[in-house]
């Protein structure tokens, strides 16, 4: 192959297909709707396969980027597939839900001329195949007699829950919903990551034989220090994420008409509440509407909220539109939408209507003083600028604490944040008892808790004396498969 | 079947009137988990909604608990109906909540108002475990309306059954079943009340001149019980805490019961449709 030069390439970034924002603004369906084969094979065009892929580095889990882009432009899905696989058990959600502006597409080489790769939009493109065409990679598993719990079902748990069968380990993961998929099902909404998308990962699971216990609430139904004592786990792996809304801490914010966007999104995803009254949960809806907060859940809040049919939708967040949190992708998406913006903005009191509920928020402008701690520019309120915004429902969305309930009914050892204390290898304060995800370091990525619940395999592996099957990534190819996948067999699921 | 698992089979239930209702429900592992205090999160079909309901009574070696249940909306009304022996709940969760504090109390008053009378149960039956002398305070609205009052007798030193309309027992609210004890009994250390907020309000104003500690269960609304949502914060002595996670027991005289009893009003024109539409296609298959 010719090599590619910046020059040679599409200069533009192959463009993906959205629904319109005012259609979709009033429904759930999904917003991007990916790449066909003609768009993927198109953006695959633009990456140079750089000798030291700086992509690779920025993927939280080390995808071998170039590798799975240069099988798409050769047509082997399957083989992108089995790439990408290879470290990351769920291409069709991180292709989705990353902050790839921020991990593989923040450092692509064409970013510093042109629009970086596509990268996520590419790895959504296989992974969306894979399930439709039932692909799953089943390795050849040889059992061991260890038994190994998983508590939390989100990313980090399946992660490890699937490293941990295909060791050949008996896997048992703990659910305290009715539902498996931990934020991804309750959290993030439709029109965003499918539920259909959701499940069919999970079920790839089960084809590993790793089972699913919902309705479980370990700590209470049993403790993490029962597992290892009573019911026979040789180890365990605690991911049960942040949880735990911080309040806004400001006067009237117990009124009626306040909440979570966990609960709002809870009740909207998990319990279907957008079809009430066909299914049984309320969903408290306002006609103008304040989320506080600008990350992904201030995101999702404010775009459930509009498809929900309020009249106004107003973001307030206290920084400036540069440093908030959420994907920008999603931003762009609400800014279609027909969401207000408030930047620089921060909540001082909600203002009770006289019979308890909401009547209106007020707001005091800010600007942006000197760096703080974290290199922000750290906003500081303007003297005499308060106004007041009418709203019948405040939103907040400023971030998660700890859920204290392992920490309540366990010894593991919690640093001073209520968050769970591990070492360089993810063990707890109890041998044989791991942790990684939001429950170690307090919000952040999915990919991030993927990355954590392998890492912890790896160590829980090597705990129980469980031979890795090949340690480092290798670029060898034997018949043309990736040496170190050697040990799988392909299949095609009924 | 494995260990973990249960299909939360009904396997037996007793109506105490038109309105309420007990189910037993295996579950073998929560049988030997649960202690006084703790509730469950029960979703009784797919489109169901989670809602939170006091483990009434335990029993590890028949593998089962006890709910107690008020019809008083849209699920409950349902699982009136369709709650029969043999069937299976769609999903238990639990137990959830912090266990009540077993204190060294030697002498407890327990309250119990209406449905309070049955989450109160488990906490009197410890305390006569734990060497207290215990006192039982049950309030009912009307004498058809008593339920429990032989099981309460066989576990308390003293009972007094107080109705609103005076059909039996004392005459009066079970504030009033409160100070009679008090009369007879100056060395109270604690007291224990469970039952709508309004109750548990009067109560604590009952004993607050007296300065007796009184421990409350709150019921706010809550969604998925395990300190995600923060739909089930309360206010307690200025602080907001979780009742799902931090309670549901708090010391009654830090609580701000007005704040709880608006909550509680929240979802009160969806509760109304939901439970209108329920019963209209309701009657409308009975026909
Ligand atoms: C609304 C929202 C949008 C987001 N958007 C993005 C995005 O676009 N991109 C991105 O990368 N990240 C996003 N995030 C962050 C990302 O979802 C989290 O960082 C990630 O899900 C953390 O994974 P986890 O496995 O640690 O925990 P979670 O996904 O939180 O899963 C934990 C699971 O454990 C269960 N659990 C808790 N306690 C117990 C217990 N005691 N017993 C049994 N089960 C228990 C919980 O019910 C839950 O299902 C978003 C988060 C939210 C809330
Ligand atoms: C920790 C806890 C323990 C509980 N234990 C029991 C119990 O043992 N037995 C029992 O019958 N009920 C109990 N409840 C209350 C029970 O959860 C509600 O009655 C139930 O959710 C009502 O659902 P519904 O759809 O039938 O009625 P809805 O239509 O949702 O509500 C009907 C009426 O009930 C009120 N209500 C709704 N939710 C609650 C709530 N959480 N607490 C109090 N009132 C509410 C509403 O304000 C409304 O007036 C408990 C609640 C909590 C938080
Ligand atoms: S997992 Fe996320 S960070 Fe890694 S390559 Fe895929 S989109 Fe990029
Ligand atoms: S840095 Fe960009 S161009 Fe280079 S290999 Fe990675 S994706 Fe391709
Ligand atoms: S019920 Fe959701 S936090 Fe308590």
């Amino acid at each position: 192959m010719k090599k590619r030069t910046v020059r040679s390439i599409p200069q533009q970034r192959t463009p993906v297909r959205e629904l319109d924002p005012v259609v979709r603004s009033r429904n759930f369906e999904e917003v991007n709707c990916g790449y066909d084969e003609q768009e993927a094979l198109l953006e695959s065009q633009r990456c140079l396969f750089c000798p030291e892929p700086k992509c690779i580095a920025g993927c939280p889990v080390n995808i071998n980027i170039p590798a799975f882009i240069e099988k798409i432009g050769a047509k082997d899905y399957r083989g992108a597939y089995d790439v990408i696989t290879g470290t990351n058990l769920l291409p069709a959600v991180c292709g989705r839900v990353c902050p790839q502006e921020n991990q593989c597409e923040g450092v692509c080489v064409v970013g510093e001329t042109l629009e970086p790769v596509a990268i996520g939009r590419l790895e959504r493109f296989v992974g969306d195949l894979a399930i439709a065409n039932g692909w799953v990679n089943r390795p050849y598993i040889e059992p061991t007699d260890f038994k190994v719990g998983v508590v939390g079902s989100g990313p980090a748990g399946m992660a490890c829950a699937a490293d941990m069968a295909k060791a050949g380990c008996e896997v048992t993961v703990f659910e305290a919903f009715h539902e498996a998929g931990g934020v991804l099902r309750y959290g993030i909404p439709d029109f965003r990551l499918p539920n259909s998308v959701v499940d069919a990962e999970i079920d790839k699971l089960r084809e590993l034989g790793v089972k699913f216990e919902v309705n479980t609430l370990v700590g209470r139904l049993f403790t993490i220090e029962q597992m290892l004592d009573e019911l026979g786990f040789s180890a365990v792996f605690i991911g049960t994420g942040a949880g735990y809304p911080a309040l806004l801490g400001i006067p009237g914010d117990s009124l009626n008409g306040v909440l979570s966007a966990n609960e709002l999104l809870t009740r909207c995803n998990l319990m279907k509440a957008r079809d009430f009254p066909n299914v049984d949960t309320p969903l408290p809806l306002g006609k103008h509407v304040v989320v506080v907060g600008a990350g992904n859940t201030a995101m999702d809040a404010l775009r459930v909220t509009k498809r929900l049919g309020a009249e106004s939708v107003a973001c307030v967040y206290r920084r400036s539109k540069t440093e908030c949190p959420a994907r920008a992708e999603e931003v762009h998406h609400a800014e279609q939408e027909g969401i207000e913006f408030h930047w620089l903005t921060n909540p001082v009191e909600v203002i009770d209507d006289g019979s308890g509920s909401v009547a209106a928020i007020r707001c005091i402008r800010m600007e942006l003083g000197e760096p703080d701690d974290s290199g922000r520019r750290r906003p500081v309120p303007v003297p005499g600028s308060e106004f007041e915004i009418e709203t019948d429902q405040v939103v907040f969305a400023i971030g998660t604490n700890a859920n204290p309930i392992i920490g309540q009914t366990s010894k593991l050892k919690l640093n001073k944040w209520g968050y769970l204390e591990t070492d360089a290898n993810l063990m707890t304060s109890i041998a044989g008892v791991f942790a990684g995800g939001d429950i170690v370091t307090g919000a952040a990525t999915v990919i991030e808790a993927m990355g954590a619940g392998r890492r912890a395999a790896r160590s829980m592996k090597r705990y129980l004396g469980l031979r890795e099957a090949i340690e480092e990534p290798s670029s060898e190819t034997i018949f043309g498969i990736d040496a170190r996948e050697h040990n799988f067999v392909r299949v095609k699921a009924a | 079947m494995n260990e973990f698992h249960s299909d939360f089979e009904i396997v037996a239930r007793e109506d105490f009137s038109d309105v309420t209702f007990m189910l037993e429900v295996r579950h073998p592992m929560m049988a030997r988990a649960a202690k006084p205090g703790q509730f469950v999160i029960v979703t009784s079909h797919p489109d169901g909604e989670r809602i939170p309901l006091t483990i009434a009574d335990f029993d590890a070696a028949r593998g089962t608990i006890t709910l107690v249940i008020q019809a008083v909306g849209k699920t409950t009304l349902e699982m009136k109906e369709t709650c029969r022996v043999g069937t299976h709940l769609y999903g238990l969760a639990g137990p959830m909540g912090i266990p009540s504090h077993l204190g060294n109390s030697k002498k407890v008053i327990c309250v119990g108002g209406g449905l309070g009378v049955a989450p109160v149960y488990p906490q009197a039956r410890a305390l006569k475990e734990s060497g207290a002398y215990v006192i039982g305070v049950l309030g009912f609205r009307t004498k058809d309306l008593i339920f429990w009052d032989e099981k309460f007798r066989n576990i308390c030193d003293e009972l007094i059954v107080c109705t609103d309309d005076g059909s039996a027992g004392l005459h009066g609210f079970v504030t009033d079943g409160i100070r009679k004890a008090l009369e007879v009994h100056d060395d109270i250390d604690e007291v224990v009340a469970i039952g709508p907020p309004m109750m548990m309000k009067a109560c604590c104003d009952a004993t607050r001149e007296a300065g007796i500690k009184t421990m409350v269960s709150l019921n706010p609304i809550m969604v998925d019980g395990t300190g995600m949502c923060g739909g089930c914060r309360v206010k307690v002595g200025e602080i907001v805490k979780f009742a799902c996670v931090d309670g549901p027991d708090f010391d009654g005289h830090q609580v701000d019961f007005d704040d709880l009893m608006v909550r509680l009003r929240r979802y009160k024109e969806e509760e109304a449709a939901a439970t209108k539409r329920w019963s209209e296609t309701c009657r409308m298959t009975q026909v």
